[in-house]
C-alpha cells in the first residue's frame, strides 16, 4: 500500500487567534439553542416535535400513526371471517422461533364441533413476551397465516407472569383477519 | 458578654445563610441548569418530568415545574447506590480525597461579598462572612489546596487512568495557577485595594471594571486613562476567565476527566456519595468561579448604572433593605455567569494536552505579564514626564514584540534529518 503523506493545513494568523472560530461557535450553539426554543429546529416539522427542539414528548404524543406497514409490533393470533381459530397447532413457529418465546399445547378438536375436519387448534398458546425479538419468523412461517405481529409496542408488566400472552390476550390483540386462506371454508 | 454572643449568632447566621441557603443550592441548580441547558442547544428537551407527584396524593395532576427537581433525585440516587471501595486503593488518601475537593471550593465562599450591608435595628452588618483585606489571596490560597483532592483521588485509587488523570490535574493547575494570579495583578493595582468588598463598592461608584459608564452616580464617558485602562482590563477578563475554566476542570480543559481517554479520569474508582462529592466539588468550584470574575470585573452586587446608591438609601423605617436587593442582583449575575460556562462547555471541543499547557505558559503566562506592565504604565502615566511615558511605551512595544517572536521561533519543529 502506497504511504499517503498528508499536509496539515496551514493556519492563518486569524484561523492561529482562535477566537473567531471560537464566536463562530457560539453563534452555532446560541442559533440552535434559540432555535429550539421557539420549536423551529431542523426537522422539528417532520418529527411532530412537542416544541422544544425535535423531541416528541412520549405518554402524551405518539408515533403511531406515522408507523410503516411492515412495522413489527408484538404478535398475536387471529381468527377468520367466521370466527375460526386459524391456528391448526402445527408448531413450526413454536419450532423456528429464535429465542423461544413461543411455547404452544396441541388440543384436538371434538368431532361434533362445525370444524371438526380441522382436527386440531392450540388448547394452549403462550408468547413470552419478555424473550420475544419481533423478528416476525412466525408470521413468515405460518402455513396458516395465523400469526400476525401488530402495531402494539406498549407490552408493559408489573410480573414476569404478566408478560406472558396467552391465548386469550392474544386472539385479543390480533381480533379478525379476513381473506386469504379459505381451504377449510366449504363456503367459498 | 451578650454583645459577644450577639456577634457570634451573627456570623452562625451569616455563615448558613449564605454558604447553605445561596450558594450550596446554586451547585444542583446549575447541574439542571447544564442538563437543560445543554439539551435546548443538541435540540432536545432535558429533563423536565421529575416533579412533586401529586396524583399519588389524589390530586388531579402532578406538577412538574420545569423539572426542577431533578437534582434532588438525582442526588437521593446517588445516596442510595453502593459505596463501594475496590480493595486495591490506599483507603486513608481514597477516603480524605472527595472531601478535600468540595472543601476548599466552601470555604472560599466566605471573602466573596454578596451584597452591600444591610441595616436592621440601628444596627449595620455586611453581607460576608469574613470582610478580610487579601480577599483573592485568600481564594487562590485556598481554592488551589482542591488540586489535592483531586491528585490524592488519582493516587490513592492505584489504577493507571485515574492517576494520569490526577498528574494532568496536577500539571494543570500549575500552569494555569500562575497566569491566573498575574492576570489580576492590573485590576488589584487598579483599585488599590485588596478587599473584595471594597472593590465592588468602589466599582458601584466609578462604574463597573468593563463597564466604566458611570461616575459618582451619574452616567458618563470616563475619563482618558479609565478608557485606556479598558484595554488591559478586557485583557486580564480573557485570562482570568480561561484560567478559571482550567482551574475548575471545565470543558475545553476537562482533561483529568478526560472520558475518551481516560475512561472516567480521576474519580473512575468512585461511587456513589463519593463520586457525587468530587461532582459537587466541581459546580462549586464552577459557581466560586463566576462569583470572583463576577466580583473582580463585573461589578459584583452593583446593579450599575448610578442606580446603587438609590437602592442602598432606599429603607422601610429604620430597615435598610438593599443589601438584599443586591444579594438578588448578584445571584442573577451569578447564574448568568453560569450559563455562560455551561454554553462555553457545549461549544467548545477539548484541547490536546500539549495545546492546554502551551496555551498555559507561551501564551497566557507572557500575556498576563506583559499586561501588568501595560497597566502600570496607564495607571503611571499622569505622574510621568512626556520621556520617560515614551521610553516605556517603546520598551514594552520591543518586549511584546520579542516575546511574540521567541513563541513563534519556539513553535518551529525541529526539521528531521531524513524526509
Amino acid at each position: 500500500m502506497a504511504v499517503v503523506k498528508l499536509q496539515r493545513p496551514k493556519l492563518n494568523f486569524g484561523e492561529k487567534i482562535y477566537f473567531g472560530a471560537l464566536i463562530k461557535g457560539f453563534l452555532l450553539t446560541m442559533t440552535h439553542a434559540i432555535k429550539s426554543l421557539r420549536g423551529k429546529s431542523m426537522g422539528a416539522k417532520a418529527l411532530e416535535s412537542s416544541g422544544l427542539g425535535v423531541t416528541m414528548q412520549f405518554p402524551e404524543q405518539r408515533w403511531d400513526s406515522h408507523l410503516p406497514d411492515y412495522y413489527r409490533g408484538a404478535p398475536a393470533l387471529v381468527t377468520d371471517e367466521q370466527g375460526r381459530e386459524r391456528c391448526v397447532s402445527c408448531q413450526l413457529c413454536e419450532f423456528i422461533c429464535p429465542p423461544k418465546a413461543i411455547r404452544i399445547v396441541p388440543g384436538e378438536i371434538p368431532p361434533g364441533d362445525p370444524w371438526a375436519k380441522v382436527e386440531k387448534r392450540p388448547r394452549e398458546f403462550e408468547i413470552d413476551m419478555i424473550r420475544c425479538i419481533y423478528c416476525g419468523m412466525c408470521e413468515e412461517v405460518c402455513p396458516e397465516q395465523a400469526i400476525y405481529l401488530r402495531k402494539d409496542y406498549l407490552i408493559t408488566g408489573l410480573k414476569r407472569a404478566e408478560m406472558v400472552h396467552d391465548k386469550k390476550k392474544l386472539y385479543e390483540i390480533g381480533g379478525v383477519r379476513t381473506g386469504l386462506v379459505n381451504k377449510w371454508n366449504e363456503l367459498k | 458578654m451578650p454583645e459577644l454572643l450577639i456577634q457570634i449568632a451573627i456570623i452562625l447566621v451569616k455563615i448558613v445563610a449564605l454558604t447553605f441557603i445561596v450558594v450550596l443550592p446554586l451547585v444542583p441548580i446549575s447541574v439542571y441548569f447544564e442538563r437543560r441547558f445543554s439539551a435546548i442547544i443538541q435540540d432536545r428537551v432535558g429533563p423536565n418530568r421529575v416533579g412533586i407527584p401529586l396524583s399519588l396524593l389524589g390530586f388531579k395532576k402532578d406538577f412538574h415545574f420545569f423539572g426542577l427537581i431533578q437534582p434532588i433525585a438525582d442526588g437521593l440516587k446517588l445516596f442510595l447506590k453502593e459505596d463501594f471501595t475496590p480493595v486495591h486503593v490506599r483507603k486513608a488518601f481514597y477516603w480524605l480525597a472527595p472531601a478535600l475537593t468540595l472543601v476548599p471550593a466552601l470555604i472560599t465562599v466566605c471573602v466573596v461579598p454578596f451584597g452591600s450591608p444591610v441595616t436592621l435595628f440601628g444596627h449595620t452588618e455586611k453581607l460576608v462572612i469574613a470582610d478580610i483585606d487579601i480577599g483573592p489571596l485568600f481564594v487562590f490560597a485556598v481554592s488551589s489546596l482542591s488540586v489535592y483532592g483531586i491528585t490524592l483521588a488519582g493516587w490513592s485509587s492505584n489504577s493507571k487512568f485515574p492517576f494520569i488523570g490526577g498528574v494532568r490535574s496536577t500539571a494543570q493547575m500549575i500552569s494555569y495557577e500562575i497566569s491566573l494570579g498575574l492576570s489580576i495583578i492590573p485590576v488589584l493595582l487598579y483599585f488599590g485595594e485588596l478587599n473584595l468588598g471594597k472593590i465592588v463598592q468602589f466599582q458601584a461608584d466609578h462604574g463597573w471594571l468593563l463597564l466604566p459608564l458611570w461616575k459618582n452616580g451619574s452616567l458618563g464617558l470616563p475619563d482618558l486613562q479609565t478608557a485606556l485602562f479598558w484595554i488591559p482590563a478586557a485583557i486580564a477578563f480573557v485570562i482570568f476567565t480561561i484560567s478559571i475554566f482550567a482551574e475548575t476542570n471545565r470543558m475545553p480543559f476537562d482533561l483529568p476527566e478526560c472520558e475518551t481517554e481516560l475512561v472516567g479520569g480521576y474519580h473512575t474508582e468512585y461511587s456513589s456519595m463519593k463520586f457525587a462529592l468530587f461532582f459537587m466539588g466541581e459546580y462549586a468550584a464552577m459557581v466560586i468561579g463566576s462569583a470572583l470574575i463576577v466580583t473582580l470585573f463585573l461589578g459584583g452586587w452593583s446593579i450599575g448604572f448610578g442606580l446603587d446608591k438609590h437602592i442602598t438609601g432606599f429603607h422601610i423605617g429604620g430597615f435598610h433593605p438593599g443589601g438584599l436587593i443586591h444579594l438578588g442582583v448578584f445571584v442573577a449575575k451569578l447564574v448568568a455567569f453560569i450559563l455562560f460556562f455551561i454554553l462555553v462547555r457545549w461549544t467548545v471541543p477539548r484541547f490536546r494536552y500539549d495545546q492546554l499547557m502551551k496555551l498555559g505558559w507561551v501564551v497566557f503566562f507572557e500575556a498576563a505579564l506583559i499586561n501588568v506592565f501595560l497597566a502600570a504604565l496607564i495607571i503611571a502615566a499622569p505622574q510621568l514626564t512626556a520621556a520617560i511615558l515614551g521610553i516605556g511605551t517603546v520598551l514594552l512595544l520591543a518586549v511584546t514584540a520579542a516575546v511574540i517572536r521567541v513563541a513563534k521561533v519556539s513553535e518551529e519543529h525541529p526539521k528531521p534529518l531524513r524526509a
